[in-house]
């Protein structure tokens, strides 16, 4: 049967690895190519880069990243982050990566998603939504909202109503971020992922909050999730992808053990 | 000289990238004199049968196929590039090239086990089971995993063509092989270091089953 996928998320700016608690105060902590490699040989099943360079006259760096991580490792890795129109998508499709992630501009333009899958397949078409946990409404009947801009503009779509929309458009896949949890390392939103997990037949990554082996564990069971995203956990060296997998094989949730 | 078979179909450049990784020259290429020229041929792609079989037809790469499963050049396919050397696929109801005797077939919805309901596609890392040896698959640990990402399946009339199984609520074929033959559903230039491996097995492989 499928594993679970475990998939490291590495946050570039210009060039250059971060990760942000909250999308604030973004440290540089090393090489995107160096990290990928690392995570590839410590047993990552893919890697999701997420690109937060502010000005348009530096994307080419990033395209740049993606074509040296592409002659590096052989797993599948996506780009997140900056991608607003088909052409965009096919540079970096170009560039050598597997999927593409729209987030905002899939807010503000979903046709794209369409556009995209079929200009490459829903297979390289990502769905990141950004979420955050709010009153239950007519507005937002799920309890959760869809934020964009790092979570400084609510957009008043349902999160619920949006995923089972995206997927409707043409999303081969959702990751599916909890602002709330985001940077806490405090274990991720499982109610949230269960529930948009069940409602969708698209693979759902979960992401935002995780902090050590026992997160995976639930979010992967309870959660219903395909895969987890994982940051601070292993960009700060707590954990090696490798104990989490070991963990994860000793609570009988299959992962790949052999790379 | 490998030749990796450009049809439009997708990101072919992530199997260059894994050939030229391996330490081996690659051409990517659509004109048939330059596929008679090469060692080995891989016919890759990621995409629609549909769209893909209008290229070919229209490059004469369908016949061209057919007669390299007759030379004995070394011939593998990979994801689309497996599900279209059948007769056809359900994938937009598609008369496909025909080099081995079955059919394309879409998973059928709600395939659950134990209660939790699979995906479609089917996206992420599976086991193969392998059914008998073969020098493109020398070597892999039985508890190697594989990429796979696709919607449809290939599933040949004839047993024999079946190299290898894989499990996901039905048990689909996901290696098939047939003379100089092979065709894989799961994408080993993105399986790590198994999937260069069996990339390497390809490159010395001479066409012969056993």
């Amino acid at each position: 049967m499928i594993s679970k996928r475990i998939i490291p998320c590495l946050d570039v700016r210009d060039g250059k690895l971060t990760k942000g608690i909250k999308f604030k105060d973004n440290v540089d902590i090393g090489d995107p190519v160096e990290a990928a490699r690392e995570y590839y040989e410590q047993g990552a099943d893919e890697i999701v880069f997420y690109d937060i360079t502010a000005s348009s006259d530096k994307r080419d760096i990033m395209i740049d990243v993606v074509r040296r991580v592409a002659e590096t490792i052989f797993i599948p890795f996506s780009v997140g982050g900056g991608i607003r129109n088909l052409e965009d998508m096919r540079n970096v499709i170009l560039a050598g990566a597997e999927k593409v992630s729209f987030n905002s501009a899939a807010v503000r333009e979903p046709a794209i998603l369409t556009e995209g899958a079929r200009a490459f397949g829903s297979q390289c078409v990502v769905l990141g939504m950004d979420v955050k946990k709010v009153a239950f409404s007519k507005q937002t009947p799920s309890g959760y909202e869809i934020v964009i801009e790092g979570g400084r503009i609510h957009t008043g779509l349902d999160a619920l109503w949006w995923a089972q929309e995206a997927q409707r458009l043409g999303a081969g896949e959702i990751c599916l971020n909890s602002i709330d949890a985001d940077g806490m390392q405090d274990g991720y939103e499982i109610n949230l992922t269960s529930l948009i997990s069940e409602n969708v037949h698209i693979p759902v990554i979960a992401s935002g909050g995780a902090g050590k082996p026992e997160h995976l564990a639930a979010v992967l069971t309870e959660g219903k999730a395909d895969a987890a995203l994982i940051a601070s956990m292993v960009h700060y060296r707590t954990y090696t992808i490798s104990q989490i997998k070991h963990y994860l094989c000793g609570q009988n949730i299959q992962t790949r053990m052999l790379w | 000289m490998i030749a990796i078979i450009d049809y439009n179909a997708g990101n072919i450049t992530s199997v260059a990238r894994a050939i030229h990784n391996i330490g081996q020259d690659f051409v990517i290429t659509d004109d048939t004199k330059m596929l008679d020229s090469a060692s080995h041929v891989i016919f890759p792609g990621v995409g629609a049968a549909g769209e893909a079989m209008v290229y070919l037809r229209q490059k004469k790469l369908d016949i061209w196929l057919k007669a390299c499963l007759l030379s004995g050049k070394p011939l593998m396919g990979i994801c689309l590039g497996t599900q279209i050397i059948l007769d056809n696929s359900e994938e937009n109801k598609t008369n496909c090239i025909g080099l081995v005797a079955g059919s394309t077939k879409r998973f059928p919805e709600h395939l659950a086990v134990t209660g939790q309901v699979l995906k479609i596609p089917h996206m992420g890392w599976n086991r193969v089971t392998f059914r008998r040896n073969h020098p493109v698959f020398k070597d892999i640990d039985p508890a190697a995993e594989f990429y796979f990402v696709h919607s449809y399946y290939p599933s040949p009339s004839d047993e024999i063509a079946i190299l290898g199984t894989t499990e996901y609520g039905i048990i689909f074929c996901s290696v098939l092989a047939v003379k100089n033959l092979v065709a894989m559903q799961f994408h080993p230039e993105k399986s790590g270091r198994p999937g260069l491996q069996i990339l390497k097995n390809f490159c010395a492989w001479r066409g012969n089953d056993f």
